[in-house]
């Protein structure tokens, strides 16, 4: 029974809480747009609350419901309209993409905030704007019920991202940004090839429709080809990396914790709807296995290219292709119906989470610890945890996420990916993800142990200290990467909602941690 | 040979050209060409499928119809947008290409956007 909480295409009680979370985002990014200057920068911290209620709302709302929040727009039902759609796994990003635009934008105002002798300066409107948009474009991710409307929002999102890498306007970073824009473009071209063929051959784009009429044939296998390797592009899979280094640790900090942590979820989510969602009624091994290869892949090259790095926000950016490839492992082991998909579910979405959280914290932390020594090789970073040891501390803890030590989000996530793999005697997997634990260790200690030595005796003079505030944004995203370690069970409950397998009582998910 | 099939032959000649030039073109400016054509054979293939799917008494599918539209000003704000930020690093540069060895490049591509 395929899709038993999907199949709803009428509105459900509160499903008006999807359009206000795409809506409200919008609407502040007209207005900041509108009345622009310091306003713009007004509006974006106002709305930050409201969107974090609202996320925590839709959020207990599918827990509640214990099912799929809907919201049929404008009345249309889905093979001829549009539907908004909250299963588990949406709730979980939108939380973590409300907490972490919060957090970067509470720190970029030290950056991007309007001169006090101008009325309206470049690079804080655009900041402020595109923040909105980003988020805007992240929420119609997660809650899209429709391949073409997956498709839009993507570009969205791809059009407030791009900008946001060349904010400083810098030949490096407008190459950086060039480069990204062309790799999304092919793959956005790809994955609407992809969409045509589809509509083609089953007349309709609405995920769960998709999914009751999909049969395994030639249109449908070239049409998920063309669209995966699309998403691939988008996501940074590792032969499709190229863009994403110089991208991520070119942008300004804030903009390099939201690009790695939320946007390249974004393409990751809809892979996941495809393969998961769309596909669910039909065999899709070898498929799953092409994917995990790549990701296995991306986790040991992307590794190794982090320990390599000279610079600080090179080796973030880095492990980050790295960790990509951890999510690519949950397709082989969430698919079809066997006692340990439910873990391995569970350890992608939690990857997904757990690495957000840890990635902006130490993307911030990196970019605090360049702003302080006006410099981010590792090689000078001698003393810098005695100058700054909150932010050493939240990078620490960021590491240990992405090391997958306990008691992180990322030794939950890891372990249960682990588990599953042992449990489904898909060794290599098992062998990729030990591997990739390993490195990030070591490239997390090259950072660190510089960082704790004691300073040179020719210190350079010290300069004033980061805002205590912009430390506490980055360690509070380094805290809930940990938190997620003590999650309670009820977490666990709600990632499962939704998924396109019958949930088994959610016991045997705690008991397999 | 009917009309779509030949429509559809278009349509698959122009994304494999575009996909070529995408992946084989070291200048910047000839992708964003390559992938307006890639863009278009998409494009084509839309209608070719609006027009298979027609109900009776309909000339096409409007659903298809309106997908395209959307898509051409997706990949025509996407172009603008490539195109600016090509502009702004030729105007730092001086260059068109970004391969980090074109020492010898000439920008003269660049200048006739």
């Amino acid at each position: 029974m395929p899709s038993i909480a999907l199949s709803d295409s009428t509105t459900t009680a509160s499903g008006y809480l999807l359009v206000l979370a795409v809506i409200l985002p919008v609407i502040g990014l007209l207005l900041a747009f509108l009345l622009g200057g310091r306003r713009a920068e007004q509006i974006a911290l106002g709305l930050m609350p409201i969107g974090l209620c609202l996320a925590a709302a839709i959020a207990f709302g599918v827990w509640r419901a214990d099912g799929v929040l809907v919201y049929v727009l404008g009345g249309w039902s889905p093979p001829l309209g549009v539907a908004l759609r909250a299963d588990g796994f949406s709730a979980v990003m939108l939380v973590t993409t409300a907490l972490i635009v919060t957090a970067a934008a509470f720190f970029a105002r030290a950056n991007f905030s309007t001169p006090l002798d101008l009325t309206e300066a470049r690079a804080p409107l655009s900041f402020w704007t595109l923040l909105l948009a980003l988020w805007a474009a992240l929420n119609c991710v997660f809650l899209g019920g429709d391949l073409f409307n997956l498709y839009v929002a993507l570009e969205l999102l791809t059009f407030a991202a791009v900008p946001i890498v060349c904010l400083d306007g810098q030949a490096a970073t407008l190459k950086a940004a060039l480069r990204y824009l062309l790799f999304a473009l092919f793959g956005s071209v790809l994955y609407l090839l992809g969409i045509a063929l589809l509509y083609g051959a089953y007349g309709a784009l609405d995920i769960v429709v998709l999914s009751q009429r999909v049969r395994p044939e030639a249109a449908l296998w070239v049409a998920m080809a063309l669209m995966t390797a699309g998403l691939a592009a988008k996501t940074a899979l590792v032969p499709l990396y190229l863009w994403l280094p110089p991208a991520h640790a070119g942008a300004p900090p804030a903009g390099s914790a939201m690009l790695s942590a939320l946007v390249v979820k974004a393409s990751f989510f809809i892979a996941v709807r495809l393969w998961f969602h769309v596909m669910s009624p039909l065999p899709r091994e070898a498929a799953m296995q092409i994917l995990a290869a790549l990701g296995a892949g991306a986790i040991i090259f992307g590794s190794v290219l982090a320990l390599r790095q000279e610079r600080l926000k090179l080796l973030i950016a880095y492990s980050t292709v790295a960790q990509i490839g951890y999510l690519f492992l949950m397709f082989p082991l969430a698919a079809g119906e066997h006692p340990w998909t439910d873990a391995a579910w569970t350890g992608g979405v939690l990857q997904a989470v757990s690495h957000a959280f840890a990635k902006a914290a130490m993307f911030l932390a990196a970019g605090l610890i360049a702003e302080t020594l006006g410099h981010d090789r590792i090689a000078g970073l001698r003393g810098a945890g005695r100058l700054m040891p909150m932010t050493i501390f939240a990078f620490g803890l960021g590491g240990l996420s992405l090391m997958g030590l306990p008691p992180s989000g990322g030794f939950v996530a890891k372990w249960l990916l682990l588990t599953a793999a042992v449990e489904s005697g898909q060794w290599l997997w098992a062998l990729a993800m030990l591997a990739g634990g390993l490195l990030a260790g070591a490239y997390v200690f090259r950072v660190l142990a510089p960082a704790l030595a004691s300073a040179n005796a020719n210190e350079p003079s010290p300069r004033p200290s980061p805002g205590r505030g912009r430390e506490a944004a980055a360690l509070a995203l380094a805290l809930f990467a940990m938190l997620i370690g003590f999650a309670p069970p009820a977490l666990f409950e709600l990632i499962q909602i939704g998924r396109p397998q019958i949930a088994r009582p959610v016991t045997t998910i705690v008991t397999s941690r | 040979m009917s009309a779509a099939t030949l429509a559809g032959l278009c349509g698959a000649a122009l994304v494999g050209l575009g996909l070529y030039g995408l992946v084989t073109n070291p200048e910047s400016l000839r992708k964003i060409l390559s992938f307006n054509i890639l863009g278009s054979g998409v494009f084509l293939l839309f209608g070719i499928i609006a027009r298979r799917g027609a109900a009776a008494g309909l000339a096409a599918d409007p659903a298809p119809q309106a997908l395209v539209i959307t898509g051409i000003v997706v990949a025509f704000s996407a172009s603008a947008l490539a195109v600016a930020l090509l502009l702004r690093l030729f105007k730092e540069t001086g260059k068109v290409t970004l391969g980090a060895d074109p020492p010898t490049k000439s920008p003269a591509d660049g200048t006739g956007v």
